[in-house]
């Protein structure tokens, strides 16, 4: 089974885990009585808290792996989101965009100034740019959104969207005057078990769906193919990994290094500008990055550095923020916790396989405590939403820590000649 | 590279005292020069005239009022720098301050308003708590660390966010009742004997304040500024703290406990760091929803300018201090946008940077070549 499930390609594994995935969450809601674990509204929402949280973490993708840490996405966001709302109102949606990867690009500039030509520690340079970041935004905020009606010192006008899209046959819509049948949701109508939330749920993720969620996916595998892929890959993957070795082959590591931090700066950018975009606030709102470019470093982290983990990632926050911001009593959110306890036996089970006794001990632990909050409540307090993906995180990280392997040189101040 | 630098320091004379400290002024008032210009320039562009925003701002800080409320808002920074240089001495990023400030803050004026004992008792109980609660939230990103060797880094910025969420519904537990939608709710009022007094006799020997109030925390910060100089300078512990952060293979062979020192370390950047809040809850008298935020960050901005030196610490957060002060009268007089403080910060954090990395490469290459011109001299 294992063995067969290798031999397929990676795609196709992954629709595997997803389908498992919806099969666990329908028994859940089965077991648990709760609605709206797999409907289309529920999978609709999760792309839109997944994508800025994924191209954060595609940005640090980059960053990483030309051996640069970049703390600072959070700033970068900022000012993705800060240009992106200032582009699209003075010259239209994509363009706008192109501004808001811009403004995202300049601040990683700045970082990759700091570190690359002057051999700053990358958390140092990081922790300046988090500060400025907002600082600047307010500053260019008072100079040009405060003289625009209903613009502020803290916020923009309204922010005009791009197109959306929806899949032809799949899941209804038109091509070119042709009404298309709607596949997925005459299977949804069906009402038959599983088959119906999955059909809904996969309905959600392509029925009326933003191009610019369209184009955010599309990075995943384009990373992929870039990194691992390329040429340019290599060279920017062995400034991460051996950047004297990369040195001694003539590759100029100084321009890829430079080049990676941009392309981070780029990505950061474009998830402020989505942000800012009617997928998520429809204007720019101090405050509202929301942590999204720490969460996203996260999603490298538990990712593994690799753009299917980033992905994999970003929607394990994603699915539960947007669970948890259409679940006003909790409820859905509590029966949540019966996954958490699944994957934690999981765990538990994976490592006495392993005999790691105080790993499995650990996981068992966790389990039966999330197991008796289970039992003894019946909703989730609002906060827990906000505060879930960061336990996820340090929970994978306690777990799973030593299996995950960073680029070697990563956060290591590079200088050329010197070991 | 460091290691063979810091050692060898002593050893090749050259380095006159007047010299070193040139070379240590050097970055952050070449930082500060920058800025200026870059700001200016910027005012110039958004059509302000920089000179008067300039003569408004030092103008302003001469005020003794002033000078009163730049102290105030430099000790909670100073605290906070002092948190991040502990542990920045062992090489460990504590990004968390952020997270473990505010937890401590609102644990201790909880504790604060709910119980009722004689003045000293009473402040130091406050004080106590904030440290154990920072400290235990310090010391989990420290267990995860020597435990399941979790990087520091990513561990406190996630703890930064547990401890938001955490806060946000305590608050709401913890109001005082009666304050159920109104502005400024926040944990019970802490007694009278449980608030530090204020230090207002010291500016009133230099003329007559009566708007500003000097915060008594600041005989906490300087408390806390000497112990950490003593515990570095004056200790075995300090001295191991050192050695682990400086060269940690020469430092372990040398018997020092990596592990050990990792949670001590962390355990008293968490303790300090706790303290930070506590100049506001003092003057506020409870921990309310619009509770300061970002010390933590600027805590570590701080500690970078000053070098992680107790002294050059105070003198970063005097100048953030300076920052913040000149945003209010830049408001009031209009002469610039008061948001040219925010960049103005951020100009002198990256020059600043740059300024020390370059002057520690330079400091090397004097070294080497001094080393080098020694040696020729021996061989003939």
């Amino acid at each position: 089974m294992i063995q067969m499930l290798d031999r397929l390609p990676s795609w196709a594994t992954w629709m595997i885990y997803a389908a498992a995935g919806v099969g666990l969450l329908a028994i859940v809601e089965l077991f648990t009585g709760t609605e709206g674990l797999t409907s289309a509204t529920t999978s609709s929402a999760m792309l839109r808290w997944t994508v800025p949280i994924m191209l954060a973490g595609l940005g640090g993708l980059y960053s990483e792996r030309a051996g640069v840490v970049n703390i600072g996405l959070e700033g970068m966001l900022v000012l993705g989101m800060w240009f992106g709302a200032w582009g699209t109102i003075e010259l239209g949606p994509w363009p706008g965009l192109a501004v808001g990867v811009a403004g995202g690009a300049l601040g990683a500039l700045a970082h990759a100034l700091a570190t690359v030509t002057f051999g700053v520690d990358h958390i140092i340079s990081g922790v300046a740019i988090l500060i400025a970041a907002p600082g600047i935004t307010r500053f260019l905020s008072l100079k040009i959104f405060a003289d625009m009606p209903t613009g502020s010192i803290t916020q923009s006008p309204a922010v005009d969207g791009v197109g959306k899209f929806t899949m032809p046959v799949l899941a209804g819509g038109g091509f070119l005057g042709w009404e298309s049948p709607d596949l997925l949701g005459w299977l949804r109508d069906l009402r038959w078990w599983y088959v119906s939330d999955l059909a809904d749920m996969a309905r959600g993720l392509i029925a009326n769906v933003s191009q610019m969620t369209i184009l955010a996916f599309a990075l995943v595998p384009i990373s992929a193919w870039v990194l691992w892929r390329t040429r340019f890959g290599l060279r920017l993957r062995i400034c991460g990994e051996h950047p004297w070795a990369g040195e001694s082959q003539g590759v100029n590591i100084k321009s890829y290094k430079y080049t990676g931090v941009v392309l981070s700066g780029a990505l950061a950018g474009f998830g402020g500008a989505f942000i800012a975009s009617p997928e998520l606030n429809g204007i720019y709102l101090e405050g509202s990055t929301l942590n999204r470019g720490f969460i996203g470093l996260a999603a490298l982290i538990i990712g593994n550095w690799r753009p299917g983990g980033v992905m994999a990632g970003a929607l394990l926050f994603g699915y539960p923020s947007a669970l948890g911001k259409r679940d006003l009593d909790g409820s859905a959110t509590h029966s949540l916790l019966v996954v958490t306890v699944i994957a934690l036996v999981l765990v538990a089970i994976w490592a006495w396989r392993r005999r790691s006794q105080v790993d499995s001990g650990l996981a068992t632990f966790v389990a039966v405590m999330a197991c008796i909050w289970f039992a003894i409540t019946d909703t989730v307090p609002d906060w827990w939403v906000d505060i879930q993906p960061f336990i996820i995180v340090l929970l994978v990280m306690v777990f799973f820590s030593q299996r995950l392997r960073m680029p070697a040189a990563d956060g290591i101040p590079y200088r050329k000649g010197e070991t | 590279m460091t290691d063979m630098s810091t050692r060898s320091e002593g050893l090749f004379g050259q380095d006159t005292p007047a010299r070193r400290i040139m070379l240590s002024l050097a970055a952050p008032v070449g930082a500060v020069v920058l800025s200026i210009i870059a700001s200016g320039l910027i005012l110039v562009v958004a059509g302000s005239n920089p000179l008067s925003a300039y003569a408004d701002m030092l103008g302003h800080a001469r005020r003794l009022e002033t000078v009163v409320s730049m102290i105030n808002r430099a000790t909670p920074l100073y605290i906070s720098g002092v948190a991040a240089a502990i542990g920045f001495k062992m090489n460990l990023f504590n990004i968390g301050v952020e997270g473990q400030y505010r937890m401590a803050a609102i644990f201790a004026a909880y504790v604060g308003g709910s119980v009722t004992v004689p003045g000293v008792f009473h402040m130091g109980l406050i004080l106590i708590t904030a440290m154990i609660v920072g400290g235990a939230w310090a010391g989990i990103a420290g267990l995860l660390h020597t435990q399941r060797g979790v990087n520091e880094v990513i561990s406190t910025i996630m703890l930064n966010g547990v401890a938001l969420g955490i806060i946000a519904a305590l608050v709401r537990k913890w109001q005082a009742p009666g304050e159920i939608v109104v502005v400024g709710v926040g944990t019970e009022p802490i007694a009278d004997s449980g608030i530090i007094p204020n230090l207002s006799f010291i500016p009133e020997w230099f003329g007559d304040i009566r708007s500003t109030e000097l915060t008594g925390v600041l005989v906490v910060a300087i408390i806390v500024g000497i112990s950490y100089h003593v515990l570095l300078n004056r200790t075995v512990f300090g001295y191991d703290l050192r050695a682990g952060g400086i060269n940690p293979l020469a430092a372990r062979a040398g018997g020092v406990q990596p592990k050990r020192m990792v949670m001590i370390a962390m355990l008293l950047s968490g303790g300090v760091g706790g303290l930070v809040g506590i100049a506001e809850i003092m003057d506020k008298g409870r921990y309310d929803p619009n509770f300061v935020g970002f010390l933590g960050f600027n805590g570590i901005a701080v500690a970078l300018l000053g070098r992680n030196h107790p002294a050059g610490i105070a003198v970063g957060a005097l100048l953030w201090a300076f920052l913040d002060a000149s945003s209010d009268i830049l408001q009031v007089t209009g002469t610039a946008p008061k948001e040219t403080v925010d960049i103005m910060r951020g100009v002198i954090l990256l020059t600043a940077v740059i300024g020390y990395e370059i002057v520690r490469r330079v400091r090397i290459r004097e070294e080497a070549t001094a080393a080098a011109a020694r040696l020729a001299e021996v061989a003939r």
